[in-house]
């Protein structure tokens, strides 16, 4: 491989990305408003469930719940219903997501047996809602019942510690605070990489045979990898530079904590970068127009690396069968390692596995595309 | 000038196909070093095809290519390092500026950048595009286009040039611009194969290769061409050509009579035979006549006459 | 021809100007062409003749001076042109997927040939063409040749008294060319007034009158004979000689010498005066030298005439500038 030729060829390139406005477009402006866009669109917390109550007993003690519920950041009380069809009503009209029932016998119950119970009703269509507001109503409720049992043990005289020797506290570690944001924008960055990756790169190849300069340049001494590399080192700088803005844009404005150290960050990243814009270069070989080849790069990138790289579907909540599938999803090894460096501040060292898949990914990608091409025009 | 010739290229058995449709079949020529060698025909008739597969872009489905004593279909890389290509469509990167695309080239073939830049300098001049360097080359005119194709494929002093349809509707100034370079090149010994689809132009050139429906009709020297030529024209100047076409038609002898503007051109066996019976014929049918006289025939005459030999026309 | 132009002038252009931004297309271009006359407009890509074509179809509103086609006015009135015109386009406009009949039926329809006619006009399209007994044949089996001549049949359709030829032989064997050329002098006897556009200098024989083109502006009108003749203000030698170069070198200075270019194994001299530098210039080089195997005097070809004319009008814009 001739340094000089490489040079020329990647000096030409830059050249003409420079003069292509729709390829400064892709390359600036495409990360930008997905961040953006993603960053704040997506949010899988749950604030503000709005729920109505029934109280079929109106006692000092169900009034105390309720306003466990009211001072609880997770709910906010839309309505207060007299029947369980007004409760229905509102839940299939959506002004509510569940309802909370008290039943008549409530105070009665938990004075002479020690035990009540209450109702919550939910809705359904929502799934993963109904499930969430499932945890935090029991939350609240478990929150009001541990009220009643310290204001019962201090009239009895007596100190918690000496009922409950076991406690459970529970700590999440990593991501204290479970803002998804901070679970999602690491991902979102992997996903965002991946698309303008490969769309960069989509056109090069493509582009050169149908406006008739392949016929030409193909004519020359110049080899397959010398054009490949070439080719590759102003994207992958223009890689850098969008990797760059999305990793600042995640860890300064939407303030996720990042834990980890810059160097491992730059190598995996540059890793993940060479691994997409292979990715895209080798498409750009083997389909020679630019629409198709481009069309094919969104297909192979945006949909397999939203949803099967563990960037917002837990990868060990799917099918076996899809599990499996992943192991092929190229941008799944680098959304763990860029959640690892984000919250957990994990070392290269913890993170050999996800690399080597990377590194032998990347190797396949660039042996087949530079044997793909080739100097020939049928 | 009979030199012994020395063959630099040789095309045997050259065959390509399309589909079912052979574009070249078994097509053979040799060029001699140091000549203008032209490879004529209409479109369709193979030549742009020949040229990729010389140029080792394409590869032949049959015949040998041996350029400077290389076998281009066997080892098309080393073939590279001798010639230098100019396809028929534009080939140099529109969004680049003259001196970038002239630069990348040289970069391409490692010229050392001194001798790049007094080599480029020197084409240009001799192109008249100095002024012109820093233009991006999609706003230059079809002519300075060709003329920077050239300077491109020149840049690194290649020994054999490979032009396809270098001048076509290229304007004519250009066109004259263009020729005067490449019989400088050709005095300094480079060996130039070019395509064309102007049967004039193909009288530019040294020796050529009339080529139809993919393959060799006739391969001599432009004058050889048209001594072989079967029969002679005589060209009859007439206001009225319609009628003088009548008038002569079916004489004995005639084979051909060919309406132009400002006249008939007569395809005869013998023309010191013939021309008298014409005379008689244009003065007895009324049909006023200027001029009647042997003309030279065209390339295209030539290519007619030798068509109609093999038993070819749509 | 030119008394034809004159009487019964079919298309006239006065002062046509065309302006795409700053780029002046057609520049301030007259002439007249008339009843059957085959006009040839000959010259380089780009120098304007498809767009004078476009401006005469009433495709595009000419931006100065006025042009009338059959009397015609076509800036006013271009629906109207459109009636008396047939135009062919480089690429023949067929429809590739259709059967020869089916093509001409289709442009029957679009030119609205009446009914009661349209049967008999593609009758005698298919026996112009050649095509009898290929009327199901689909247009992408046919050859060049076959398709050129059907693309002017389609042209024809509806009598029309102008035609528009727009590079009409591009790709086309020679053989097929002789016969399409044929076709046109018989439409022209006819009557019909022929307007070609063509980049090929030795197309422009086949014409009654040419008109050369570069750059937007008509630098010479006249038959080939004429433009041959008086154009070129001198006239042609042609000059075999033993060594090229040092000849080449030599001659710009011998008298009566005004120019000088290599052309194949031989070189072209323009002198004033044929029979005096036939003896002359062999005695000349014979003092220096050199040795001329053959001297004689030849027919100029059109693109020499052009090649002069050419130059002598860039020499005229630069002393206007």
């Amino acid at each position: 491989m001739k340094l000089r030729r490489l040079k020329a060829i990647a000096v030409k390139e830059v050249l003409q990305i420079w003069r292509d406005p729709r390829s400064l477009m892709i390359a600036l402006l495409l990360p930008f408003t997905q961040m953006f866009l993603f960053g704040y669109g997506v949010n899988l917390d749950l604030k503000h469930i709005p729920i109505c109550t029934f109280d079929r007993e109106g006692s000092q003690q169900s009034r105390d719940l309720f306003k466990h519920f009211q001072a609880s950041p997770y709910f906010a009380i839309v309505e207060n219903v007299r029947t369980y069809q007004e409760m229905v009503t509102a839940i299939d009209r959506g002004s509510c997501s569940a309802g909370i029932v008290v039943p008549p016998d409530f105070s009665e119950r938990l004075n002479d047996a020690g035990t009540a119970s209450v109702q919550a009703i939910l809705d359904g269509t929502d799934d993963n809602t109904a499930n969430i507001a499932w945890g935090y109503a029991a939350a609240v409720v478990g929150s009001y019942a541990n009220d009643i049992q310290i204001a019962a043990l201090d009239r009895q005289g007596r100190a918690l510690q000496q009922i409950q020797p076991l406690s459970v506290q529970s700590r999440v570690w990593f991501n204290e605070d479970l803002v998804s944001r901070n679970f999602i924008v690491p991902g979102l960055v992997a996903v965002i990489l991946a698309l303008v990756g490969a769309q960069l790169t989509s056109l090069t190849i493509a582009r050169e045979w149908e406006r008739g300069t392949m016929e030409l340049l193909v004519s020359t001494p110049v080899t397959s990898t010398e054009v490949m590399f070439g080719k590759l080192l102003p994207y992958l700088v223009l890689g850098w530079v969008d990797a760059a803005f999305c990793l600042a844009m995640a860890a300064l404005w939407f303030a996720v904590p990042f834990r980890g150290t810059l160097f491992a960050l730059f190598l995996t990243t540059t890793l993940f970068l060479a691994l997409v814009l292979s990715i895209g270069y080798l498409i750009s070989v083997l389909i020679r127009s630019q629409v198709g080849a481009s069309q094919i790069a969104l297909v192979v990138t945006l949909l397999p690396a939203m949803l099967l790289s563990g960037y917002v579907f837990p990868i060990d909540q799917m099918p076996v069968a899809v599990q499996n599938l992943t192991y092929l999803m190229y941008a799944r090894y680098y959304v763990t390692i860029i959640k690892a460096l984000f919250l957990k501040g994990a070392d290269i060292s913890e993170l050999l596995t996800p690399i080597l898949f990377l590194v032998i990914y990347a190797v396949a990608v660039v042996a087949l595309a530079a044997r793909a091409f080739r100097k020939r025009l049928t | 000038m009979n030199e012994p010739r020395r063959p630099i290229v040789e095309a045997n058995g050259l065959t390509k196909r399309f589909d079912t449709v052979a574009a070249v079949d078994g097509l053979s020529f040799t060029v001699d070093r140091g000549e203008i060698f032209g490879l004529v025909g209409p479109d369709g008739a193979g030549k742009t095809t020949t040229m990729r597969m010389l140029a080792g872009v394409m590869a032949p489905d049959d015949g040998s290519i041996i350029i400077d004593g290389i076998d281009v279909v066997s080892d098309p890389e080393e073939g590279r390092q001798h010639i230098s290509y100019m396809p028929q469509r534009f080939g140099l990167y529109e969004d680049l500026t003259v001196d970038e695309n002239i630069r990348f080239y040289a970069d391409l073939f490692e010229i050392p950048a001194r001798a790049r830049d007094q080599r480029a300098a020197r084409l240009l001049a001799a192109s008249g595009m100095t002024a012109f360097r820093s233009r991006l080359a999609g706003q230059l005119s079809g002519g300075m286009k060709q003329k920077l194709g050239l300077t491109c494929a020149l840049v690194h002093t290649p020994r054999i040039l490979l032009l396809d349809e270098p001048t076509t509707g290229v304007d004519p100034v250009s066109r004259r611009d263009f020729w005067r370079i490449l019989y400088g090149l050709r005095e300094d010994g480079v060996t130039i194969l070019i395509t064309t689809a102007y049967l004039d132009e193909a009288e530019r050139c040294n020796r050529l290769a009339l080529l139809h429906g993919g393959r060799v009709l006739y391969c001599d020297t432009p004058a050889a061409l048209k001594q072989h030529m079967p029969g002679a024209i005589v060209a009859i100047a007439s206001s009225a050509g319609r009628e003088a076409r009548a008038a002569i038609a079916t004489l004995e002898g005639v084979s051909h009579a060919l309406l132009v503007g400002d006249g008939v051109h007569a395809v005869v066996d013998d023309a010191g035979l013939r021309i008298p019976a014409l005379r008689n014929a244009l003065q007895r049918a009324n049909v006023p006549f200027a001029d009647i006289a042997v003309s030279e025939p065209s390339i295209e005459d030539v290519f007619v006459a030798l068509l109609e030999n093999e038993g070819d026309s749509q | 021809m030119n008394e034809r132009a004159a009487a019964e002038p079919q298309i006239v252009a006065e002062d046509l100007v065309k302006r795409f931004g700053s780029f002046v297309a057609v520049d301030h271009v007259n002439f007249r062409i008339g009843r059957g006359e085959i006009m040839g407009f000959l010259g380089p890509n780009g120098a304007g003749k498809s767009t004078i074509i476009r401006i005469l179809c009433g495709l595009l509103r000419p931006n100065g001076g006025r042009a009338l086609v059959a009397g015609i006015d076509v800036a006013s009135d271009p629906e109207q042109v459109r009636e008396h015109i047939g135009y062919m386009s480089q690429k023949f406009s067929l429809y590739r997927d259709l059967t020869v009949e089916e093509n001409l039926k289709f442009f029957g329809g679009i030119y609205r040939v009446p009914r009661r006619e349209l049967a008999e006009r593609v009758r005698f399209a298919i026996d112009m063409a050649g095509l009898r007994g290929r009327e199901k044949a689909l247009v992408a089996t046919l050859a060049g040749g076959w398709q050129q001549r059907l693309a002017l049949g389609c042209a024809v359709l509806h009598r029309p008294p102008i035609l528009f030829l727009d590079e009409p032989t591009s790709g086309v064997e020679p053989t097929s060319r002789r016969r399409f050329w044929d076709l046109i002098h018989a439409l022209a006897a006819d009557g019909v007034t022929v307007l070609v556009s063509t980049h090929y200098m030795d197309e422009a024989e086949y014409c009654h009158r040419v008109a050369l083109i570069n750059q937007g502006r008509i630098i010479a009108t006249g038959s080939p004979e004429e433009l041959r003749h008086t154009a070129l203000g001198g006239e042609l030698l042609l000059l075999e000689c033993a060594s090229l170069g040092p000849t080449l070198a030599m001659l710009p200075q011998a008298p009566g010498v005004l120019d000088c270019s290599v052309f194949g194994n031989a070189l072209h001299v323009l002198v004033r005066d044929a029979a005096r530098s036939l003896s002359e210039l062999t005695t000349y080089l014979e003092q220096n030298g050199l040795r001329a195997i053959r001297i004689e005097r030849i027919e100029p070809s059109l693109e020499d005439v052009f090649v002069q004319l050419i130059a002598a009008d860039m020499a005229k814009r630069r002393a206007a500038a």
